[in-house]
């Protein structure tokens, strides 16, 4: 599979801060790919060179292949975190603006912006005002406004926030819409769950370095502990947790269930099966709860960040 | 891509289109008529009111020269004391009292001589009469010395010197005025220009990085392109409301002066009096034909084009400053500290103008500040009437050109970084550092 995007070695200073040290990401096409990063780590540096918005100090960009240039301006979409529209302009009139600033003509633009107005069912809101808008409101346009030109990478940076939990579901859908006709999605959040939720592959950046990179489905195999999480209901618990932490690693677990269980996290060692453990545990009792603890994106970010 | 023409049309119908700014257009003028016809008419009734001076001339010398005027009634009171003259006068609401104390030496006349009132009286009044009672004891004093006034008078003449250049163009006092108001409007259009639409340029970038659009924007168009769009867009709105204003402040002087029958010339400035001052002494008839042959005399063409090059120079100059400052804050109110020494020039040219150039426009502060490339557009305006050597008007504007392409430069520069800059205002030495990004 080919990559959208490759940025190879880039880094950024501002005086003697350093924005981006010698950063390199591939965005597969078609993926949608989780940008990560603690606070002021670099993320928004990097995805502003990708928009040509600042020029790199060294190292290169690739967009479909080809070195980055003006070109390319509208192959990208770009809904920025800090974002807004002129207040005093209409709806339409701004939305046009902003649609021909992306190359395209009039005309094509006003289908395309009607089309979408109907489908997001705010086709009345075309003569009003910006500030007769609600923050909600804006952002469904700034949405819109971002996607019209049907670029070949999107990228979003924390498009969730001030929206609604319906208007989010809507947003997601879209997002996940505009994937399927072919496009890539860059997504930079801090809301682990939307990353868990949509993210194919994902890129780790802290203090102006990437830290981790890849697959998700890769990374989380890469950081599971082989613990699993056990609930067996048995006529003697303590003995049975006693003979348990004999044989292997254990701790207690804590969560919902019906009886009142023995819950444990048992680790395994690289060469016990958890067939095997599944296997001593149903002749202790009746096996209600087991589950290989899969490692969630927000551990993986707390640990490698803390790592370094 | 360019962008550049969409930009400019959208700056422009922003511009045009907002509220405030059709109202400003078409109150600007009213208010400013309003205002004038206030003027001339307050300044009517004030010379309107009558005044009553009573003399107490004791020595009987120089009472006659007080005849009575359009708004001054001169009393003569006769044998009377000084005590009684004070009290009539207080009693008859008079405007105050002149008293001349009783004596034969002249020099011991002028040196005691009071003006009593009940307030201060206006400068005007107590000039007035100064000159009077002055002419009167100097012809006292030459009849003395056995001198015939009349004879003064016979011998005394007006010179008016007539003025050719060189090349045998004539010219005249009338021509310097003539030459004088097209400089100072030049000038003063500049600096009028510079002020109301750089601060709107500013205003308007300002507007971009408060409402957040400005990183959508600039992810379609550079920086440098949405600046001088910005630059374009705004003052062909400018240009736009500046004929309007001429249109309707046209119609309006000229109805209100027929409607009311005021003549709206007496709201003068201090420079129209100057002018005026300046061509007493000539005969009526001749001015107008000589205010005519002026305009003839000027050299038009060169006035024109440079008008339009260093008008066009200066401004994008000053606005692209403007724009670098409307990018380096927040908000309005951060602007002042980095406004001033953008202003600070401007002021000086001005006034340098007004001054300098008034006085001898081939002079060495009016030549050299009309070459520094931040005074030079307002200070070469008011310079070209009165003919400045072709090689002067090219090395300014070379001038002003190189330094508009590094203020360009520069601008874009801190407006490149500050405008994704938020939070803090920036001093001059974070300012310096950006051009280095």
């Amino acid at each position: 599979m080919s990559n959208i995007l490759e940025v190879q070695n880039v880094s950024k200073n501002f005086g003697s801060f350093t924005a981006l040290n010698k950063v390199s990401i591939s965005v597969p096409k078609g993926s949608i790919y989780g940008l990560l990063g603690p606070n002021g780590a670099g993320k928004t540096t990097l995805i502003r060179i990708v928009n040509q918005i600042t020029m790199p100090d060294s190292g290169q960009v690739f967009l479909d292949g080809t070195p980055l240039s003006g070109v390319h301006i509208k192959d990208i979409g770009y809904l920025p975190e800090e974002r807004g529209l002129y207040k005093s302009m209409k709806v339409g009139e701004q939305a046009l603006y902003l649609a021909q600033l992306k190359g395209l003509s009039h005309k094509e633009a006003k289908a395309r912006l009607k089309y979408w107005f109907e489908r997001l069912e705010i086709g009345d809101w075309w003569n009003k005002k910006i500030q007769e808008l609600s923050k909600g409101m804006a952002q469904k346009i700034q949405f819109v406004v971002t996607v019209l030109h049907q670029p070949k990478l999107l990228i979003f940076d924390e498009p969730f926030s001030g929206f609604d939990p319906i208007n989010a579901n809507l947003i997601k859908d879209e997002i996940l819409k505009l994937r399927e006709d072919g496009a890539t999605v860059i997504f930079s959040t801090h809301r682990m769950e939307s990353v868990e939720e949509l993210c194919d592959d994902i890129a780790l950046i802290h203090k102006s370095n990437k830290i981790l990179d890849g697959k998700l489905v890769d990374i989380k195999r890469q950081y599971k502990t082989n613990t699993y999480e056990v609930g067996i209901l048995a006529q003697n618990k303590e003995n049975l947790e006693q003979e348990l932490s004999k044989k292997f690693q254990t701790s207690t677990a804590s969560f919902k269930t019906l009886g009142d269980e023995l819950k444990l996290n048992i680790k395994l060692t690289d060469v016990e099966k958890p067939n095997d453990l599944l296997g001593y545990l149903c002749n202790q009792g009746q096996v209600s709860h087991f589950v290989e603890l899969i490692p969630s994106v927000n551990e993986i970010f707390i640990q490698t960040v803390k790592n370094h | 891509m360019n962008h550049l023409p969409l930009i400019i049309k959208r700056e422009y119908l922003t511009k045009v289109k907002n509220k405030s700014f059709i109202v400003m257009t078409i109150l600007s003028p009213i208010l400013v008529i309003v205002l004038i016809t206030v003027v001339a008419y307050l300044s009517q009734l004030n010379n309107d009111k009558q005044r009553t001076i009573c003399i107490l001339d004791e020595t009987g010398l120089v009472q006659d020269v007080f005849k009575s005027e359009d708004n001054t009634t001169y009393n003569i009171l006769e044998n009377m004391s000084l005590v009684d003259a004070k009290e009539l006068v207080r009693q008859t609401e008079a405007y105050g009292l002149l008293h001349l104390q009783g004596s034969d030496n002249l020099d011991s006349i002028s040196a005691h001589i009071k003006f009593y009132s009940e307030e201060s009286p206006s400068l005007t009044i107590i000039a007035n009469l100064e000159s009077k009672i002055d002419k009167k004891i100097e012809n006292l004093k030459l009849q003395e010395k056995g001198v015939d006034i009349a004879m003064i008078e016979a011998s005394k003449t007006n010179v008016n010197i007539n003025q050719e250049s060189f090349d045998g163009e004539k010219t005249s006092k009338i021509d310097s005025v003539v030459k004088l108001f097209f400089g100072s409007a030049a000038g003063y259009l500049l600096f009028m220009f510079i002020i109301i639409y750089g601060n709107m340029i500013m205003r308007s970038v300002i507007e971009e990085k408060t409402s957040r659009i400005i990183e959508v924007i600039i992810s379609s168009v550079k920086p440098m392109q949405l600046m001088l769009g910005k630059i374009i867009g705004t003052s062909l709105a400018g240009i736009t409301q500046f004929i309007i204003w001429l249109f309707i402040g046209g119609a309006l002087l000229f109805t209100v002066s027929i409607v009311f029958g005021i003549d709206t010339s007496q709201a003068q400035s201090p420079n129209q009096q100057m002018i005026e001052g300046a061509m007493q002494n000539s005969n009526i008839n001749m001015q107008i034909q000589d205010v005519y042959n002026s305009l003839h005399h000027l050299p038009m063409t060169n006035l024109i084009i440079a008008f339009l090059l260093f008008f066009i120079g200066g401004y994008l100059l000053y606005s692209s400053l403007y724009a670098a400052i409307g990018a380096a804050v927040d908000n309005e109110t951060d602007t002042q500290q980095f406004l001033l020494p953008v202003l600070m020039p401007l002021i000086l040219a001005v006034y340098i103008g007004f001054f300098t150039v008034i006085e001898d426009p081939h002079g060495t502060v009016s030549t050299v500040f009309s070459f520094i490339p931040l005074t030079s557009p307002v200070v070469m305006l008011m310079r070209i009437p009165f003919g400045v050597p072709l090689w002067q008007q090219v090395v300014s504007l070379l001038l002003l050109i190189s330094t508009f392409i590094f203020t360009v430069w520069f601008a874009a520069k801190i407006y490149r970084v500050g405008i994704l800059m938020y939070g803090k205002k920036p001093s001059y030495k974070e300012l310096i550092k950006w051009i280095k990004y």
